[in-house]
């Protein structure tokens, strides 16, 4: 079991044309890390030293980290991370 | 009920409650019908409060041309004000929007000027400031970041929602221009102590996210995260399989974009049930099933319904 990570279109020259891949750790931070290992560059479009990047939504099972905990939110294996460009609706 | 004008008709719309959906007595689920209102949208109201406020404001003398982004409700709510006001409508809109969206605009009067598929509604913003640019007395009322907006919400549907259901705990609604959940979330938040203000985004196929880069992402100028509690992201599946439902049992023909609505509202109808707590949670009914006939949401199986919609924007 691991955490299934969904990539946007505009990340996946990071993997390798993957439209999800997998990874490990206790919190969201640790696992954006555990990817960043074998897809290099990945954690450094997703967040900086402020946090979330702006136009990069996280959601968790469907529910957007920023109201959770942010990088801080625990995940466990089994979780679906989805990672979107903020676009505009209306 | 009598009114002088159409206009003067808008609003004022049923909230009706949903016996079978809901999980209990005491955790009730409640439609806002916002397709109640004179083009069939809860864009009714921000669109006339936007043409109001700019009237007021001297932008808008008769005779003036509107420009405005739009996936169709707010364009065609413009183009019904604008009609009866006399002003040229000008749209910008995403080409992968339905078809029944561009006859509306068109029996309105509207033009349309379509924007890339790719992209969605950011390219159809960003064509629009484009065109705003170019054409500087025509006025653009701007959804995303006009206050007026929000403030249709904030002095019309948030205190309908309060004096029909005072005992509100929950209000949830679909989350493009925010303004509904802006209005309403801080009316309610300014008298309801602990209520929870609850987004459901639309999460589309991957057309619709084909951004050049990710630093080219939008965020609507209206947006505050301190008036929301949570957001969820809902795809096309749970949307139609939402939207179906509230046909099937409770018989409201809903656009796809309240199936959005309905499936965070019953997610919290559920949270309350497991904490043993009371809950009456309202969500919006954005719009009637009509204008989304034709991209095949109804028909067949929820599979056949899902590669339909995939690449259309649906709310």
């Amino acid at each position: 079991m691991a955490i299934e990570v969904r990539i946007p279109t505009i990340l996946r020259n990071l993997t390798g044309g993957d439209k999800a891949v997998e990874g490990k750790g206790g919190t969201l931070g640790e696992l954006f890390a555990d990817l960043d290992v074998r897809h290099p560059g990945l954690r450094d479009r997703l967040v900086d030293d402020k946090g979330l990047r702006k136009f990069v939504n996280v959601y968790l099972n469907d529910e957007d980290v920023r109201f959770l905990a942010g990088l801080e939110t625990e995940v466990a294996d089994g979780d679906n991370v989805t990672i979107l460009p903020a676009v505009a609706g209306g | 009920m009598r009114f002088d004008s159409l206009l003067d008709s808008l609003g004022r719309t049923p909230l009706v409650g949903l016996p079978r959906l809901s999980p209990s007595a005491d955790v009730r689920i409640w439609a806002k019908l916002e397709d109640r209102n004179p083009t069939g949208s809860v864009k009714d109201r921000p669109a006339f409060y936007m043409i109001e406020k700019a009237e007021k404001d001297g932008l808008l003398t008769p005779g003036c041309t509107i420009l405005e982004p739009t996936s169709g409700n707010t364009g065609i709510s413009l183009a019904m004000v604008a009609k009866l006001r006399g002003y040229r409508m000008v749209c910008v809109m995403p080409e992968n929007t339905s078809s029944e969206r561009r006859q509306l605009l068109e029996m309105w009067g509207a033009e349309i000027i379509s924007s890339p598929a790719a992209g969605g509604s950011n390219e159809a913003v960003r064509v629009a400031k484009r065109l705003s640019a170019e054409n500087p007395d025509w006025v653009m009322l701007y959804q995303y970041g006009n206050e007026a907006n929000a403030l249709a919400h904030y002095e019309t549907t948030g205190p309908e929602i309060l004096a029909d259901l005072p005992t509100v705990t929950h209000f949830v609604a679909g989350l493009g221009t925010t303004g509904t959940l802006m209005g309403v979330g801080r009316y309610l938040r300014e008298r309801v102590p602990d209520v929870k203000v609850v987004a459901a985004e639309p999460r589309y196929g991957e057309l619709v996210y084909g951004l050049r880069n990710i630093d080219e992402g939008f965020i609507p100028e209206l947006y505050d995260d301190s008036v929301l509690t949570t957001r969820f992201s809902v795809g096309s599946r749970d949307a139609l399989r939402r939207t179906r439902e509230l046909l099937e049992r409770e018989g409201i023909f809903a656009g796809v974009s309240t199936g959005g609505a309905l499936h965070a509202a019953i997610g919290m109808a559920n949270k309350a049930v497991k904490a043993g707590e009371r809950a009456d949670i309202v969500f919006i009914v954005a719009d009637g099933g009509w204008k989304y006939l034709s991209t095949g949401a109804y028909g067949g199986t929820l599979d056949e319904a899902e590669a339909r919609l995939e690449g259309q924007l649906w709310a």
